[in-house]
């Protein structure tokens, strides 16, 4: 059961790797960045509840937060501001 | 019987975040992927991060880490899709010619 669920957050983070590759404008590959961070953050808890251990989760919330401060860094690049604004 | 409810919200999370990565490739502009992908995959996520805590059961520790980290992402996913929407019609990337209200854009003429 739970490898159909991996197979299938496979096949969900490949279709965001294809709006990286492919993608026209840089918003798109920032959208498909960040909607990456949060399906590993659902792959770890997956993972965490096939292995039965509980610190996978811990990497779940050091994933999410660090994925939200990378995307607004990202933002700050495409209005063309600098860091320390 | 716990088990099976939390297979089934497992199950719901799956099954959005594939609808919402789907909704990402087929859309035509940034603001329709956004739209599609962000409020889907983060629906998804939290309903997979739930049914991981019901697993190992609500107030044991892993059940705490899972709830905790459903907070963080319902704080930060719409706080993200907010600000990239908001830099990306900024800095003057272009609306899909199908889409009809422009609301942002009369605001800055203003």
């Amino acid at each position: 059961m739970f490898t159909f669920f991996f197979v299938l957050m496979i096949i969900a983070s490949f279709m965001c790797l294809y709006r990286v590759m492919v993608g026209p404008t840089p918003p798109d590959r920032m959208v498909a960045i960040d909607i990456l961070g949060i399906l590993v953050v659902g792959m770890c808890a997956l993972y965490a509840a096939y292995t039965k251990k509980g610190f996978y989760l811990y990497i779940a919330i050091s994933w999410a937060i660090l994925s939200f401060v990378g995307t607004l860094a990202l933002v700050k690049f495409l209005e063309g501001r600098g860091f320390d604004e | 019987m716990n088990s099976n409810i939390a297979l089934g919200f497992v199950i719901v999370g799956v099954v959005f975040d594939l609808l919402g990565c789907l909704g990402l490739i087929r859309l035509p502009d940034i603001y329709n992927r956004l739209q599609a992908a962000t409020k889907s995959v983060t629906l998804g996520t939290c309903a997979i991060l739930f049914g991981v805590a019901l697993e190992f059961g609500i107030f044991s520790s892993g059940g705490i880490k899972a709830l905790i980290c459903i907070l963080f992402v319902i704080i930060t996913s719409p706080t993200a899709a907010h600000a990239l929407s908001k830099g990306s019609h900024m800095s003057g990337f272009k609306l899909w010619e199908g889409s009809k209200v422009d609301k942002l854009e009369k605001d800055k003429k203003k």
